[in-house]
């Protein structure tokens, strides 16, 4: 079956929660409610053999010029091994509410992608085994992947600072433990 | 004297008796800066929690403060062991988002760089994995071959590992007579070579017993766990993008896609011995059917390498930033976004790409294999040994680079 036929027998699965299909050099993107995520991805799954999870990732919305939903989206890349149909799911999360139900539940891979995009965008996944940061170092505050987040920041992060300080400390000392003398 | 007897009582979850081990972040058999804690019972690993980012360069959000064609080369810092195929990953994905047309000679071009990099992540692959498990000669024969490769590399582009070989619509160099000459002789060698490795260790009875039964997963379990690759056709799933969605010339070259039957550490090793043997015949079809042609497209955005550099200094400042800005005045960015895949040696390496109309990429995600074979090591490591652990990380071939981008 054509993706743009799946698209469709979904939408009439799920009136109210698919708001727009739109293609884009061949690939069908459905935008969707979050709330019925699972239930979606679930369906594509069994029933459309949409076994493959490609990717999972965040979007933010904030300073995109052409028209969006929400001010967050989670895009769900699925694929079918067996028919190669390929579908994607964009899912909005409003920023007030930063959430979405966690999909680990259908794929155990799924773990570590969602861990990812809380860790870069703050979107918290219900239900979600072992929701702790991934990529970032301890201690790190804010989600980079955020807009309003700087490339470059004016503080330098704390772990480092504590290192430098370490480092100093340590510079007292020669190789034997002895003190040094500092000029 | 009287002899003792150690009996080994498995403890229960959260026994102060188990024994923690942080393996890594600087150990020699995990591949890089991989950590992983472990809690132990006796040798038996009981919870296994690998941990990543040790490498992370914020790669994602770096794309999006740079223009397409900068971008090139933070893909050769992925994965760095076969830095050709990111590459044409990377130009693959913004060639199809901007709709940009490649020349055929440049498809081919392509296909070849990617194949030459996956013997060679190939060969590092099974050079590090054999030495994990115990066999040392094997891992000096892979790097004989793998050299040969190197330097061609570095005669064709300039550099070993940090290739950054694609342009968006094309290639930046053409091949040489003295390239071709010497890949041919390479790959008329190269099958000799794979029946030396195979000789060394397919009969070698500790290398079965160290990879017969360990890691098994089921066909159903390592699409769960969203493995890709080797990893997942060892298991016996039929999952090769270059054959489910051909890019470049694969559409034009003939080959298999080995599959495994048994999801077992010996079978992922037997699926990438094959697909050496798979990549070699790609060589040898893109030897004899390399077409002649331009390497560049005609509506390609990006800046051709300048053939005399030194011509090119004695342009006035202004002239030069001109050249520069040629990226951002073809009005060739739409707005979309898009997801294109591609089979790198490890695995499934895909790109999701928003573009807003700008010269930048408004959010560009990367879906790397490695990422997500580290995550399945925290359900692949539950319950075995120690040393069964190595053989693992091993076989799931990793790459941190990748990993952590």
């Amino acid at each position: 079956m054509e993706p743009i036929g799946i698209a469709k027998e979904l939408q009439k699965k799920f009136p109210d929660s698919i708001s727009e299909i739109t293609t884009h050099r061949g690939q069908v993107a459905l935008m969707v409610e979050r709330t019925p995520i699972v239930e979606m991805c679930r369906v594509l799954k069994t029933d459309y053999q949409m076994n493959h999870l490609n990717c999972l990732c965040g979007v933010d919305n904030l300073s995109r010029k052409m028209a969006h939903g929400e001010r967050f989206e989670v895009v769900y890349q699925l694929y079918s091994i067996q028919n190669r149909v390929t579908l994607r799911l964009k899912a909005q999360v409003p920023e007030s509410d930063p959430s979405i139900d966690s999909i680990t539940c259908l794929w155990s891979g799924a773990n570590w992608l969602e861990r990812e995009t809380y860790d870069f965008f703050g979107i918290v996944f219900n239900g979600h085994p072992n929701l702790q940061r991934i990529l970032t170092a301890e201690g790190w505050e804010g989600y980079p992947l955020r807009k309003e987040y700087a490339l470059r920041g004016d503080t330098e992060w704390k772990g480092f600072i504590e290192l430098k300080e370490k480092a100093r400390q340590l510079s007292k000392f020669d190789f034997y433990g002895a003190q040094v003398e500092q000029e | 004297m009287t002899e003792t007897k150690t009996v080994d009582i498995p403890v229960q979850n959260g026994d102060e008796d188990r024994y923690q081990l942080k393996l890594g972040p600087q150990h020699p058999a995990t591949h890089g800066v991989l950590r992983v804690d472990l809690d132990l019972d006796g040798e038996t690993i009981v919870e296994c929690d690998p941990k990543v980012g040790y490498l992370h360069r914020g790669f994602e959000k770096l794309a999006e403060h740079r223009t397409f064609a900068q971008n090139i080369v933070l893909t050769d810092r992925l994965d760095y062991i076969a830095a050709m195929s990111n590459n044409v990953g990377y130009c693959e994905a913004v060639e199809k988002l901007l709709a940009i047309e490649v020349p055929e000679r440049a498809k081919f071009l392509r296909v070849m760089v990617c194949e030459m990099s996956r013997i060679s992540s190939h060969l590092l692959w099974l050079a590090t994995h054999a030495l994990d498990i115990g066999a040392m000669t094997v891992f000096l024969y892979c790097f004989r071959e793998r050299e040969v490769l190197l330097e061609l590399f570095a005669e064709l582009c300039g550099a070993r590992l940090t290739t950054t070989y694609t342009r968006l619509g094309g290639v930046r160099q053409d091949v040489t007579h003295s390239i071709m000459a010497k890949l041919d002789q390479f790959v008329e060698k190269f099958p000799s070579c794979i029946e030396e490795y195979e000789t060394m260790i397919d009969t070698n009875r500790i290398w079965l017993k160290r990879t017969i039964g360990i890691g098994q997963l089921s066909a159903e379990k390592a699409v769960d766990l969203c493995l890709t690759g080797a990893s997942l056709r060892g298991s016996g799933v039929d999952y090769d993008v270059r054959k489910h969605m051909p890019y470049a010339a694969y559409d034009k070259m003939e080959f298999e896609v080995p599959v495994g039957e048994t999801g077992d550490t010996y079978a992922r090793y037997r699926c990438r011995m094959e697909e050496l043997r798979q990549s070699n015949y790609i060589l040898r079809q893109c030897i004899d059917m390399m077409p002649p042609g331009p390497i560049v497209g005609n509506d390609a955005p990006d800046l051709v390498m300048p053939i005399k550099p030194g011509k090119q200094l004695e342009v006035d400042v202004h002239a030069g930033n001109a050249l520069f800005n040629l990226i951002e005045d073809r009005n060739v960015f739409m707005e979309g976004d898009i997801y294109v895949a591609t089979e790198v040696p490890k695995g499934e390496l895909g790109f999701y790409f928003i573009s807003d109309g700008l010269g930048r990429p408004y959010r560009m995600h990367i879906r790397s294999p490695s990422f997500l074979h580290i995550g399945a090591l925290g359900t692949m490591g539950k319950g075995v040994m120690v040393a069964d652990l190595i053989a693992i990380i091993g076989t799931l071939d990793v790459v941190l680079g990748e990993c952590d981008r």
